[in-house]
């Protein structure tokens, strides 16, 4: 299953929409879509997880992978939009006390 | 009564979303609510994908038999594949404090399941048992 991506960027800030499933099969589109924001070395990434219905370990660890890339630069990642199951996810990883976490990309945009 | 559903499936990452869709409902005719549902079903993709990686090395077309019962306390699951042996004694998760991409999923499995135990010393393949008590409202 192939995820739904998009990304614009505005005032350096960038904003990622992921949407779908993602799984094994599908993360590495994700890590690729980051990868490609960290590259520029974006101050702010802020990765839209509301069209998010299942997430596994892989995708925990391309947005853990994420973040420390964007640490390498100063740069920050913050995550937004968690349905519950995903949310679940980061708190039994205990990832919820590592990522700032945002109710809706508009909140994490307007930050 | 015991109600057994046998899912076999090939080692090919795309079907892991059939299985979670099959795993969804046994959990619902089983009582789970949505919340212990996901949990379970992320427990089930998390040893899936360890079978694909680790025990058939990324090789897709290889067997992988799923046997879930639904028992009148507890649902049960057993894991099957014919890959490559693994070492019980070295199957642990990442402590968590360690923030890095990866080791994960075992700790997913652990914390979700109120059981879970690898078959040691088979020459071929591997057998993951595990199972999680169903709801005390549960239909039965």
């Amino acid at each position: 299953m192939s995820l739904k991506i998009t990304s614009k960027v505005e005032n350096q800030t960038a904003l990622l929409s992921i949407a779908g499933e993602v799984d094994m099969c599908s993360s590495p589109e994700a890590r690729k879509e980051i990868a490609a924001l960290v590259k520029k070395e974006i101050p702010r990434i802020v990765i839209d997880l509301s069209g998010v219905g299942y997430m596994d370990s892989s995708g925990v660890a391309t947005l853990i992978e994420g973040l420390q890339m964007c640490n390498k630069y100063d740069g920050k990642l913050v995550v937004a939009g968690l349905r519950d199951n995903v949310r679940e996810v980061f708190e039994l990883t205990k990832l919820d006390k590592i990522f700032e976490i945002y109710e809706d990309a508009e909140a994490a945009l307007t930050e | 009564m015991t109600k057994t559903i046998e899912l076999h499936l090939t080692s090919d990452p795309p079907l892991l979303s059939v299985m979670r869709a099959a795993v969804s409902k046994v959990c619902e005719i089983a009582g789970f609510d949505q919340m212990d549902t996901s949990k379970i079903i992320l427990a089930l993709d998390e040893a899936c994908s360890n079978i694909i990686k680790h025990a058939y090395k990324g090789k897709t077309g290889q067997s992988i038999i799923i046997t879930c019962r639904i028992k009148p306390s507890r649902l049960e699951f057993i894991l099957e594949d014919e890959g490559e042996p693994a070492d019980v004694k070295k199957i642990k998760s990442r402590p968590l404090h360690e923030v890095r991409p990866g080791g994960l999923g075992v700790y997913l499995i652990t914390s979700v399941m109120d059981k879970v135990k690898y078959s040691d010393g088979t020459e071929v393949g591997n057998r993951l048992f595990m199972y999680k008590q169903r709801p005390k409202d549960a239909k039965k």
